[in-house]
């Protein structure tokens, strides 16, 4: 068994899967424990307080809500593009899109920006009550998410152009991405449209 | 050498297992009965399988000691025995999971008849239990209500029907000779509804059996069980002692 | 699965393939910032070793105090207490109670198997030169470092460090005002387990991704060591279950820092003075999210251990392990009953009465893979030709105490006994048996084991026969009593059992509680003379000193900095052991090519 140095760039396992997308898949497993967590919390308190927290989801922006929803989903999109760019090989397209999801991502995180600023200026805080709580946790820890995925996205496009930057490490920001994507859908209905 | 420090050990260890026996403190209450009759039944099968179990280990480990010229056996399966000893023991589990449903819903779950039980009010706090009967009126949170800290009079041979509340954090009300113990909530939506008796008189410890505070360990109470008359006189004089109201009909008159 | 090796080197790993990187010769790369697995195992295992002693020290004070309540502790007392004369304030002893369980259970077992073995094993098992993510392996020991800095920092701030019970159940938990405890210490254990779930994801990710796609040629899923099999299952249920902790940690610390009240309900007071919250939360809802992890990590605790003994008893009896595939199979089940069980530790909570049932109902179920794991095990023994070097006699001492352990464990799932033991000595006897009796003895074992591996040196037999015999003696002394205790409605985590009337005629299995624990202690001292001493002088180890068939032993001890010369091709399972094939030689390595022509059909392949 002898070695290349072409094997060194792709370390495929005995499943036949690359360790890094293996370990991504994994990684994602426990995210979505987290998130569990979270919402699990949340559906039991909601249903031992429904009257002041469905009352209180009421005060949120839900055009603001349905329109991060809307760019999020977008950006999954422009990733998706982002993907089958490198796969190709056209890395012109993949820093197109690259910058494209950089730039859905921060406007999500505007629109974040200003529905936490118009709920703070109505003194809706975290220890408002429950909901809130919940409110500003979740979308909180979801918005660093987004911005984890910002600064990934930002040095990948960084170094679109290297060789060192195979397919791979693309595909595996969009699942990473398109993860963050799906919390989100599951957030909004939530905490949004009860 | 180690072989007989290793039997020896374990044949100690054998030993206080059955000395310790199913030790028990003086049940005075009628599902400590069963809960009882539970922990002996357990304790009789957990020990035929500690006999077992712990025989069959020591007596493998005399029996088949390296010895010159002797080779293990190449053994490995056998579907047989795997499955007898999967189906047997799950069998039991089973039926001990079923056969304890009734103590617990006993315990826990069917609550006596509201009519024909004393009821009593018990909030916790650090590091004390608050307790209240109802008074003369028979309405709780009104002005004849007696209370009483950390002293539960109860009668002998009655339901009681408690209401347990916390007001700071978690406790547990624990009361060992009547193998009672529930954990206690904070907050006015978390009251729990718990009841007991009690079949001889006596005096009894109330203990918080959850971590409260620093003055956990000093959190206790006594429990005084009496006879219905005992109890009925004691409940009479309690309310006579209480001071009245006073409403004499005149204030401080002016130019007296 | 194939059983020709041939077929599996077209799909495996080109990564394997990879010729060793040169050993790094700075010497922060290779002895602080190292990525090779063998040596991050090491780290994990000398730092949980010291907080071993940590935890053991804090255990050591609080049978002072429950010996004798209040009383000056010889020669430590006043340096410790000035103010009080050389005895512990109350909130000292829960702290104690705390902090002991915090660091027995993170930073103590579960680092030493997982971290330890884990690391040190996975890679040398499944024929890799590391592990999947080396550099994060890296980073998962250092944060784990991080992490037992802040726990210990917390023991001397303000307050002392959380006094929660190392379940740290709101509203104690969370209120300042409850505990003094609950001020910054309680904040640095919060950081502290945040920390432990990084780095034990980073940890579990590595060994998930190292087993499933790192294998040799040739080594199947059914011919993997129990070990790794077991250190597979533990992976899965850290991965899952420690992130649903810490949503639940990042709840409590808003709780504290942000005035959010998701576990406290409204209306509070604390000495007459109303708790300002929103409210509306649940106190409840904390210990679901933590039993949620609480109970897997009870099996992260004991499955590992497992594993170790299932690894031990065949090489010392020479003789395969009896049922492999039930072996497995138990493991697997017991990971996916321990993520519906956990509710069991809530039955007096104020828990739905009927929700219980179902809990006791399943608990019930999990004694079961349990119990198959002992029978298989005792008939591993049988018709064996046992010897009885110290790591047999952990593994032996393991499957005893495993046993007594698990027999206790019936009492509590029952739901009406456990009216009466819940939350006493009964509790604590149970799970010292299965946590020490259990993984103690086994990591004991392990490190006895493999410690030719490790070091390149055996550790002294007669040491090690010594500590065995007087860690056995005297850990029955301690916590067998504790069962008689616990059902006479000895309570745990309080100060001074002689508060009580009727616990007062129990003080003297109290004292001769904390005498046994002192020798104990002190046996362990033995124990760490022997681990240090053989490390530079021990006998030096052969190869495979032990005589034994998975991978780690076909190269030299120590192992060397990239594992194998070249990567072995697998032939057969991890227990041949006295079989035919090996001629005079009673046992046949999982590498060792076919020679011998008329090997019987189980040599090449999986069991049957």
């Amino acid at each position: 068994m002898s070695s290349t140095g072409a094997h060194r760039l792709l370390p495929i396992g005995v499943t036949g899967i690359d360790n890094r997308k293996l370990g991504m898949w994994i990684f994602l497993a426990s995210e979505v424990m987290l998130f569990a967590g979270l919402i699990g919390s949340f559906v039991n308190l909601r249903a031992a307080n429904l009257v002041m927290m469905t009352e209180a989801a009421g005060l949120l922006n839900r055009p603001l809500g349905a329109l991060n929803t809307f760019i999020l989903i977008t950006s999954s999109l422009t990733m998706a593009l982002a993907v089958g760019a490198i796969q190709r090989g056209n890395r012109e397209r993949l820093r197109l899109f690259l910058l494209l999801t950089i730039i859905l991502a921060l406007a999500f995180m505007g629109v974040k920006a200003v529905e936490y600023g118009q709920k703070f200026s109505h003194h809706y805080t975290a220890h408002t009550n429950l909901f809130f709580s919940f409110y500003f946790i979740m979308t909180g820890i979801h918005a660093f998410h987004v911005l984890v995925g910002v600064i990934v996205l930002s040095v990948v496009l960084a170094k679109a152009n290297s060789q060192k930057m195979d397919a791979l490490v693309v595909e595996n920001v969009g699942l990473y991405w398109h993860f963050v994507d799906v919390v989100w859908i599951f957030l909004f209905p939530l905490l949004y449209l009860t | 050498m180690s072989v007989v420090t290793f039997g020896v050990a374990l044949f100690c260890s054998f030993g206080t297992a059955l000395a310790g026996g199913p030790w028990l403190p003086e049940n005075v209450s009628t599902i400590g009965e069963d809960i009882d009759h539970l922990y002996r039944v357990i304790f009789v099968i957990t020990t035929i399988m500690f006999v077992l179990t712990q025989g069959v280990l020591v007596f493998f480990i005399f029996r088949y000691r390296q010895r010159p010229g002797r080779r293990a056996a190449y053994v490995h399966d056998n579907a047989t025995v795997e499955t007898v000893w999967t189906v047997v023991p799950g069998i039991i589990l089973l039926v001990l999971a079923v056969y304890q449903w009734n103590a617990w819903a006993d315990a826990k779950i069917r609550a006596p008849d509201s009519d024909e039980a004393i009821r009593v009010e018990i909030l916790a706090q650090q590091f004390e239990w608050n307790i209240r009967y109802p008074g003369p009126d028979g309405v709780f949170d009104t002005q004849d209500d007696l209370t009483m800290k950390n002293q539960l009079y109860i009668p002998r041979g009655k339901p009681v029907l408690v209401q347990l509340r916390a007001l700071d954090v978690i406790h547990s009300f624990f009361l060992p000779n009547l193998r009672v113990k529930q954990d206690v909530l904070p907050g006015p939506r978390n009251t729990i509804l718990l009841w007991f008796d009690a079949n001889k008189s006596g005096t009894y410890e109330i203990a918080c059996a959850e971590l409260c505070g620093l003055g956990h360990y000093r959190m206790r109470g006594q429990l005084f069980v009496y006879t219905p008359e005992e109890f009925e006189t004691w409940l009479e004089n309690k309310y006579k002692a209480k001071t009245p109201p006073a409403d004499w009909g005149w204030g401080w008159e002016d130019g007296v | 699965m194939t059983n020709d090796p041939q077929a599996n080197q077209v799909v495996r790993a080109p990564i394997h393939d990879e010729p060793p990187h040169p050993e790094p010769t700075s010497f922060w790369r290779r002895w602080v910032f190292s990525t090779n697995h063998k040596m991050i195992g090491k780290q994990y295992m000398m730092t949980s070793i010291f907080f071993l002693f940590v935890g053991g020290f804090l255990a050591m004070l609080m049978r002072w105090q429950l010996a004798y309540p209040w009383a000056e502790i010889p020669l430590i007392g006043k340096l410790l207490f000035p103010d009080s004369g050389g005895s512990m304030p109350p909130e000292f002893y829960i702290m104690l109670v705390t902090l002991h369980g915090t660091i027995m259970v993170f930073f103590v077992v579960a680092p030493l198997l997982v971290g330890g073995f884990g690391n040190f094993l996975i890679p040398l098992q499944v024929g890799a030169r590391d592990m999947a993510f080396p550099v994060l392996n890296m980073i998962s020991y250092w944060v784990f470092f991080l992490s037992g800095a802040v726990v210990l920092t917390s023991l001397f701030v303000t307050g002392g460090g959380a006094a929660g019970g190392w379940t740290v159940y709101p509203p104690l938990s969370v209120l300042k005002e409850a505990v003094p405890g609950s001020g910054l210490g309680m904040d640095l254990w919060i950081l502290a387990l945040g920390l432990m779930w990084v780095a034990l994801t980073l940890g579990s990710l590595n060994f998930l991704a190292t087993i499933i796609n790192m294998r040799a040629p040739g080594m199947s899923w059914f011919r993997l060591p129990l070990l790794t099999w077991a250190q597979f299952v533990v992976a899965v249920l850290l991965l899952l279950s420690f992130p649903v902790a810490a949503a639940g940690l990042i709840m409590m610390e808003a709780d504290r820092l942000i005035g959010t009240s998701f576990f406290l309900a409204h209306g509070l007071e604390i000495a007459d003075m109303a708790v300002e919250a929103a409210g509306g939360g649940s106190a409840i809802l904390w210990q679901h999210i933590f039993w949620f992890l609480g109970h897997p990590e009870v099996y992260v605790l004991i499955l590992p251990a497992m594993g170790i003994v299932s690894e031990i008893l065949p090489v010392f009896s020479r003789k395969p392990i009896f049922g492999y595939k039930a072996m497995v199979v138990a493991m697997v089940s017991i990971m996916g009953l321990g993520f519906i069980v956990w509710a069991h530790h809530m039955f007096q909570a104020g828990l739905n009465p009927l929700m219980a049932m179902a809990f006791m109902t399943a608990t019930m179920m999990i004694a079961l893979p349990s119990g198959v794991k002992v029978f298989n095990w005792l008939a591993t023994l049988w018709r064996g030709s046992l010897r009885f070097e110290t790591p047999m006699l952990f593994a032996l001492a393991f499957v005893s105490l495993f046993i007594i352990g698990g027999l206790t464990g019936i009492f509590m799932a029952a739901l009406p006994v456990d009216i009466h033991i819940h939350d006493t000595y009964f509790i604590i006897a149970h799970f010292h048996y299965i946590v020490f009796g259990g993984s103690i003895f086994a990591i004991f074992g392990a490190i006895h084991f493999w410690f030719p591996k490790m070091f390149g040196r055996l550790m002294s037999e007669s040491a090690g026969k010594i500590h065995f015999a007087l860690t056995f003696l005297s850990f029955n002394a301690v916590f067998f009593p504790m069962h008689m205790l616990g059902s006479q409605g000895h309570l745990r985590r309080i100060a001074d059992p002689t508060v009580y009337d009727y616990l007062r005629p129990m003080q003297d299995w109290n004292v001769f509680i904390t005498l046994s624990a002192f020798v104990l202690g002190a046996a362990q001292l033995i124990f760490l003379w022997n681990f240090v001493w053989s490390i530079f002088r021990g006998k030096r180890a052969e190869a495979n000193p032990w005589r034994a068939n998975t991978l780690e032993w076909s190269i030299a001890s120590p192992a060397p900095s990239h594992n194998f010369e070249e990567i072995p091709t697998v032939h057969r399972w991890p227990y041949e052991y006295s079989s035919n094939g090996g001629g005079e030689r009673d046992w046949i390595e999982q590498a060792e090519p076919i020679t011998v022509e008329a090997s019987g059909p189980v040599e090449e392949g999986e069991p049957a």
